[in-house]
């Protein structure tokens, strides 16, 4: 076995019977153990995580093996797990352990995936950078001193730096797509309702979506047949049937039935150093796809209108961390209120506290109208533009972020920039759509990610699309340890 | 002056579903404080709610029982404010877009008289927990059993002139609910609560005057008293020169008083927005049809075939038809003895004073409906004087073994009734023979009366009733004994 191994080549070792489950957790727990400079993981439970290989290995000798019974894989710490701390990268909840499993966490347990631990992230995933971690900053395999891009940068991280081969993500405005491109790894966010949402601690509602991080495309396509699907505890989730989907784990997700074409958004490169991109553009062309320019009109209004809905949304969803029921509690309360201003200042970092405060403020009688309306109209806007370019093209194209992983503590003192970091993986998010990100070239020694999106539950031309593109480059091969730069 | 007071009503209805209306965990009243409350209702991190279609379908039928409009789109918003036994900091609940849209309920005052009271909406939310400030000294237990449960908030418009009509109202919807099978009506344990909107104006103002909002009243009497102090209140105030300021006050019914609870000009900015956890709630015009299909008789409709149809007064259709449980009753013992006249004023009279005077509810009374629709007939068959009959109920509610086959029929009911008569000698003497001899001697032991009687003083009659009834214990049938005496003088 080999640390950067996919998905696919673990379950192959293990059917092969080249290792065990147990072997193989063994292996990427003492890499965990010797790599902890990342910082990638909040919470290693080696004996939980040997308990459940040894268990996969008995299910595989049974006969009871899905590919990914006793493949490793790590949970972005926003995922409820049962018996086992879920910190959502806060204080809040520092000593919180759910009595349920998220659904996701469910499935591929149910599928026999070993879960090696749950990864760091910026606090309740808002952040770009995640720096915002009551945990500590994550740093980014390719270089120490740069930042792996957030929430999902624990997830993002230690995927580079081959301590896991694939995890789960989630992603709002781009906390998938972001650090997948930041660290140099194939990213999935699934269109809004494909995957459960219960038991993910919610950020925005409307907005957040479980997704994978994984090292290519084909790893993302099995990673997502099993945590795709209708759940009814979750009112958001979408009842349907794809057959693509059903067929992934037996047959994997192909390549495009026909020439594409591919649109690119002139917005998206406005001001911005995106060669990479072009190069990309032209491996598609030679693969005999169509590329051709679209317009996303409402492009630079999309940030203003995510940070209004998102802090509105999470303005709420986090009223319930008050120090009453659990999480949190400030000592020696002297009134209701002292319980519910020093528990919250306490347990909630600067940045979630400047959400709740924006979005409070805009959801308030008098501002509704100028901010979350408005807000809601933009991103129907924005909505319409995709709806139009997608019938202009069957996939668009774009850079993932404006440029490549920025140091840490750079962007801190300046939320605004740090923001428009999402510029182009937030109006994706608004409009509910698909996208990946996948690993097409450097920029300063550093990975860079290129963004397909397609149009609502066709995340298979994004997967067959992404996975053509790995056949004829490989970016998505190369690892810290054997690039230039690297830390 | 004279000032003319304006209420409005919200009453919240908890609707009788099996489970929460956005949880599995059970509604069932009186657990262990928190043994009723899952991660959904405890609003721990990554929940999400689902709707109980079920509380759905009973909105629907209120909408449907006051001909209301049903918004076959509706919303679920968050109200957002912070109390501990709220869990989520903020309750889902519908705001801009109800299920239930207006519609009207016609209210039947004591007189006879009516008032077309509009109804607003009424929309569906969940209910909060309850706080619980006087087990623990300085400290406050919380306990969550009933989070989520759900609630029809059903919401007038300021359309009642007194605290009596305002009470009437309350009632009659109480009646209207559990006709409906969509609430158990149970007050004393929280089912149904009264928020009150109260003002005065000088009669013949066209605005309204500042309200106060009284909170929380779970009796009918209670509301009565609450806001006619409350309107007495407000006279007093503007009549000293005061002004009424918003707020919402409590009403206390140990000193029979409201008070203030807190001003409205503190009051929260609830934030109200679309809760994105849910998706907008549809309704199909095949649901609507099934639900239309599926209701009940309602009480307006009830009230108009006992008037028209059973020739019951208006006063005597209204009272027996306002509670499905009575109206039951009735229908039952009045089927069996055929006389609905007999038998209303038997369930009005004698059946409701002992109903009261023992507290029991009318669906536990001891004497059951069929029961009583044998002792209507042994009246008008006149094997009993309506003295007897009284005895004999009077017997039956003491000691009458209740069994359900007297319901079903399983064995003839009057025979057992049949057999108590005779036991207790309730039989009334009908044999003229035997009365008349009775009735002689009576004349010749009061031969002054007599007299009297024989010059015209009809009054002297009664009397001579009465001794005829004393001597009878009650088995003679009076106007017979009238008619007897009348022919001997």
């Amino acid at each position: 076995m080999h640390s950067f191994a996919t998905l696919r080549q673990l379950s192959t070792g293990l059917e092969n019977g080249e290792f065990s489950a147990v072997e193989l957790a063994t292996h990427y727990l003492a890499l965990i153990a010797s790599n902890q400079q990342i910082n990638g993981f909040i919470t290693v439970d080696e004996e939980r995580t040997l308990a459940i290989a040894v268990k996969a290995d008995t299910d595989r000798a049974h006969g009871r093996a899905t590919p990914l019974t006793g493949v490793p894989i790590a949970h972005k710490d926003i995922f409820c797990t049962q018996g086992m701390l879920t910190t959502c990268g806060s204080k809040m909840l520092h000593n919180f352990v759910a009595p349920y499993d998220a659904t996701v966490v469910y499935a591929l347990d149910q599928a026999g995936a070993v879960t090696l631990g749950k990864t760091n992230m910026d606090e309740f995933a808002m952040g770009s950078s995640n720096e915002n971690s009551f945990f500590g900053a994550v740093t980014n395999p390719w270089h120490i001193e740069h930042v792996p891009g957030g929430s999902s940068g624990g997830s993002a991280a230690v995927v580079a730096a081959g301590l896991a081969p694939a995890a789960t993500g989630t992603d709002t405005g781009g906390s998938i797509r972001q650090p997948a491109a930041f660290c140099g790894i194939t990213g999935l966010k699934p269109t809004y309702g494909r995957v459960s949402r219960y038991g993910m601690i919610a950020f925005a509602s409307s907005l957040d979506q479980g997704g994978a991080l994984t090292r290519d495309a084909e790893d993302s396509a099995l990673l997502l047949s099993y945590m795709a699907g209708y759940d009814k505890k979750d009112s958001t989730s979408v009842q349907r049937q794809d057959q693509w989907l059903t067929d992934i784990p037996s047959a994997g997700i192909g390549n495009p039935a026909e020439k594409l074409t591919i649109g690119l958004p002139t917005e998206y490169f406005i001001d911005i150093d995106a060669g990479y991109i072009d190069q990309v553009r032209q491996t598609f062309e030679q693969l005999g796809h169509k590329c051709v320019d679209v317009s996303l009109s409402h492009t630079d209004v999309a940030i203003a209108a995510y940070y209004v809905i998102a802090g509105a949304e999470a303005s709420t969803n986090l009223s319930r961390y008050d120090g009453v029921r659990f999480g949190h509690r400030c000592e020696q309360p002297e009134s209701l209120h002292d319980l519910y201003q020093r528990s919250r200042s306490e347990g909630l970092g600067a940045e979630v506290q400047r959400r709740i405060l924006t979005g409070t403020y805009a959801l308030s009688v008098g501002y509704f109208d100028a901010y979350y309306l408005k807000a809601q109209k933009i991103r129907r806007l924005i909505a319409e533009d995709f709806t139009a370019a997608l019938t202009q093209a069957d996939v668009i194209l774009t850079p993932t972020t404006p440029a490549p992983a920025f140091r840490l503590n750079a962007l801190t003192k300046d939320p605004v920039a740090m923001y428009q970091q999402d510029k182009f993986t937030v109006p994706v998010s608004l409009a509910g759509l698909p996208a990946l990100s996948m690993p097409c070239g450097f920029v300063e020694g550093l990975p860079v990610g290129a963004q397909l999106i397609a149009p609502a539950f066709r995340e298979d031309l994004l997967l067959g699309l992404a996975k053509q593109y790995q056949t004829e480059t490989d970016w998505h091969l190369a690892t810290p340890q054997t690039h230039a730069g690297s830390a | 002056m004279n000032w003319q007071s304006v209420i409005g009503l919200e009453l919240h209805v908890q609707l009788a579903t099996q489970s929460k209306i956005f949880s599995g965990a059970s509604t069932t009243f009186g657990a262990p404080p928190n043994s009723q409350a899952c991660a959904v209702d405890l609003g721990l991190p990554g929940v999400l709610p689902v709707l109980n279609q079920q509380a759905v379908v009973m909105a629907i039928k209120f909408g449907l029982a006051i001909g209301a409009k049903i918004n076959l789109n509706s919303i679920f918003d968050r109200k957002n404010y912070f109390y501990p036994d709220l869990p989520k900091g903020y309750q889902i609940s519908q705001f801009e877009t109800p299920i239930v849209g207006a519609g009207n309920i016609l209210v039947h005052m004591a007189d006879g008289s009516t008032r077309d009271i509009r109804i607003t909406r009424a929309h569906l939310e969940e209910d909060a927990g309850k706080s619980i400030h006087d087990l623990f000294p300085g400290q406050t237990a919380i306990d969550l059993n009933r989070t989520g449960t759900p609630l029809l908030e059903i919401v007038s418009e300021p359309d009642f002139r007194t605290a009596s009509e305002a009470a009437t109202y309350f009632r009659q919807v109480h009646g209207l609910v559990r006709y409906l099978k969509i609430c158990d009506g149970n007050l004393a344990q929280g089912s149904m609560r009264c928020d009150a909107n109260v003002s005065v104006r000088p009669v013949g103002q066209e605005a309204l005057g500042e309200r106060t909002e009284i909170k929380n009243i779970n009796s009918f009497r209670f509301v009565e008293r609450a806001i006619e102090y409350e309107i007495e209140r407000q006279i007093d105030v503007l009549e000293n020169g005061g002004i009424i300021e918003r707020e919402t006050r409590l009403y206390d019914e140990i000193k029979d008083e409201t008070r203030s609870m807190r001003s409205k000009e503190l009051s929260e900015d609830y934030r109200y927005f679309p809760d994105p956890d849910l998706l907008p709630l549809q309704v199909s015009e095949s649901l609507l049809t099934q639900i239309k299909q599926s209701m009940p008789e309602l009480p307006e409709a009830r009230r108009n075939r006992y008037h028209k149809d059973l020739e019951l007064s208006q006063y005597d259709a209204t009272w027996l038809s306002a509670d499905p449980d009575v109206a039951e009753y009735f229908e039952v013992a009045m089927k069996h003895c055929g006389n609905a006249k007999t038998t209303a004023n038997w369930v009005m009279g004698e059946l409701s004073a002992h109903l009261n005077r023992y507290d029991v509810p009318i669906e536990q009374a001891p004497v059951s409906a069929v029961q009583l629709g044998v002792l209507i007939q042994r009246l008008d068959d006149q094997t009993l004087s309506s003295k007897t009959a009284k005895t004999l109920f009077e017997a039956l509610w003491a000691n009458s073994p209740q069994s359900d086959t007297d319901a079903l029929g399983d064995s003839d009911p009057s025979t057992a009734i049949d057999a108590q008569i005779q036991t207790l000698g309730l039989k009334q003497i009908s044999n003229s023979g035997e009365l008349e001899s009775i009735i002689d001697t009576i004349l010749a032991d009061h031969p002054q009366q007599l007299e009297q009687l024989r010059n015209g003083k009809d009054k002297v009659l009664g009397f001579f009733v009465g001794q005829v009834m004393k001597l009878t214990q009650g088995k003679a049938n009076p106007a017979q004994v009238n008619d007897i005496i009348r022919a001997k003088i």
